[in-house]
């Protein structure tokens, strides 16, 4: 059901961990979905994010988009980062299956997350970061109705 | 180890065995008449569905006319719900059943639910057993049927299936029950237990996929399933699944001839994986009751951790498991059952399920406890719910 890069970070995930004082930290997802995910950004003076880490609860999907979604924004500039969407990481990984889509929603809002941190501890405004939703699922559609 | 796989999922499906196989072969190119054609060929098709229905009956102290083959248990439980619901709605639109039912039965519920019924679901303790005072005080006058599982599939709890039977012929209610992952394990008398319908399905207990049935007592009006030939006695209409029908009776004969030797076996390898994961891995808890549990299921939750990760990683290591986790089931809630006895949406999402076979051996315990505690601590070690508790305490 996974692709073999699905798998690849699943089991090797990238950057696992947690990063002292850092820049910004955003934790997304709630326990009752059974998702979620927290991401520490490490940002130099000049915007760039010098180190990425994450800590995430979930499925094989949520380990493997969270780790996906750290080597993805480390070494960009934050504009950078803000670019790197949901599709941008199932792209990265070469899809996900439908029921998984979420997972990599929850990727991009856990660095969205970590930038708003950023930018609060910081007074700044980041141009096109809207305060992250915490709860992804809240969002999600309704199944089809059965008969 | 000698098996590629080590196999505990067995209350999901279990391997057809050799026997039911070789029972089965006869009768897909030599004996392949129709049962209902009069010529040799088909008699001789006949007489193997005979004797299989015999051999069912006998296996629960019921009667042959009182069998009826079905595609599995699935079927047998949407017949046993739609069929009673449809015959007895003059007497009444009410039916109760339990909070951890099999969602064929749960959601036939839902379907009955649309179409005019009321349905009590009556709870269940904190290990899973149905609440009795609860189930007496849910009858009403316009109750026409009680439904509970014999046994939990995903935690193992047998109910108090007598007392429930007892309550229901005081009550004349019609009592039916989803024996799917019971029969073949236990043995089931239909009338001590005060039975009136009874699913089962042959591949829970190594017998082929796609066949079950449904034991209805004599004397209770059931609307025909499906329409057509006489076959079944007119109630399930459609050329027998003969090859299944007579694999479903080697297993049944293959059961119970073992059943005394294999419980004792899976109880030993149950309890053993029990007790090891118990005491070596912390922070984790046993569902289902200790004692009132059928022979094979282990089922336990650990916490900061996710069901679905867990079961990849065994599947690397060869270990076919389950899990009551939302990523196994394709929605967004955990098992119904472990928030039925009260466990928390997180806590239910980091639950295993392994069940055994008489075929397992405690090295492939070993292995598996070994194994799994090394999983379990790289995903709490990626886990910020772990990070937030080490933090705190």
């Amino acid at each position: 059901m996974y692709s073999e890069k699905v798998m690849d970070h699943f089991q090797n995930p990238r950057n696992v961990g947690e990063i002292e004082n850092a820049s910004g930290v955003g934790t997304v997802g709630n326990a009752k979905c059974g998702d979620i995910m927290r991401m520490y950004l490490d940002i130099d003076d000049n915007g760039v994010i010098k180190e990425c880490k994450f800590k995430t609860f979930g499925c094989g999907a949520a380990v493997a988009t969270s780790s996906m979604a750290t080597e993805l924004v480390k070494g960009k500039t934050i504009q950078e980062a803000l670019e790197v969407t949901n599709k941008a990481v199932m792209e990265a990984l070469d899809g996900l299956p439908p029921v998984k889509v979420h997972c990599s929603l929850l990727a991009e809002e856990a660095i969205h997350a970590a930038l708003w941190d950023y930018a609060q501890k910081n007074g700044i405004v980041i141009e096109g970061l809207e305060k992250p939703v915490s709860d992804i699922s809240e969002h999600e559609e309704a199944g089809e109705e059965e008969y | 180890m000698s098996n590629k796989y080590i196999y505990l999922d067995n209350a999901a499906t279990t391997k057809t065995a050799k026997e039911v196989v070789d029972a089965m072969l006869p009768y897909f190119t030599e004996s392949y008449g129709n049962p209902s054609s009069i010529y040799g060929l088909g008699q001789k098709s006949k007489s193997a569905v005979d004797e299989a229905r015999q051999t069912i009956a006998d296996s629960l102290g019921a009667n042959s006319n009182e069998i009826y083959f079905t595609a599995g248990g699935s079927e047998a439980d949407n017949w046993a719900l739609k069929a009673c619901a449809e015959a007895y709605e003059a007497k009444g639109k009410h039916i109760i059943t339990s909070a951890i039912e099999h969602h064929a039965i749960s959601h036939t519920c839902d379907y009955l639910v649309k179409r005019g019924f009321e349905v009590t679901y009556v709870g269940v303790d904190e290990y899973g057993i149905v609440k009795l005072d609860e189930l007496k005080a849910a009858i009403r006058p316009d109750t026409i049927l009680i439904s509970i599982m014999f046994a939990n599939n995903e935690i193992g709890t047998i109910q108090p299936i007598k007392e429930i039977g007892e309550i229901a012929k005081e009550k004349g209610i019609i009592f039916h029950t989803d024996a799917v992952q019971a029969y073949g394990q236990l043995p089931i008398n239909i009338d001590e237990y005060h039975i009136d319908m009874l699913s089962s399905s042959g591949h829970k207990l190594n017998g082929p996929k796609g066949i079950g049935f449904l034991y209805i007592r004599k004397g209770l009006k059931l609307r025909s399933f499906v329409h057509g030939g006489q076959q079944e006695r007119g109630r399930r209409a459609g050329t027998e699944n003969v090859t299944g029908i007579v694999g479903l009776q080697a297993a049944v004969k293959r059961a119970f001839s073992i059943m005394e030797e294999k419980t004792k076996k899976e109880i030993e390898l149950r309890d053993h994986l029990i007790k090891r994961i118990s005491e070596e891995i912390p922070h984790c808890r046993l569902n289902g009751d200790a004692k009132k549990r059928l022979p094979n299921n282990v089922n336990f939750s650990f916490r900061f951790i996710e069901g679905e990760s867990m079961l990849i990683m065994l599947d690397m290591k060869g270990i076919c498991a389950s899990s009551g986790s939302a990523c196994t089931s394709g929605s967004l809630d955990p098992s119904h059952v472990l928030l039925a006895i009260g466990l928390p949406h997180e806590i239910a999402h980091g639950s295993l399920r392994l069940t055994v076979s008489e075929e397992n051996t405690i090295e492939e315990m070993d292995f598996v406890v070994d194994e799994l505690k090394r999983i379990i601590e790289n995903l709490r070690n990626m886990s910020p719910l772990y990070e937030d508790f080490i933090k705190k305490n």
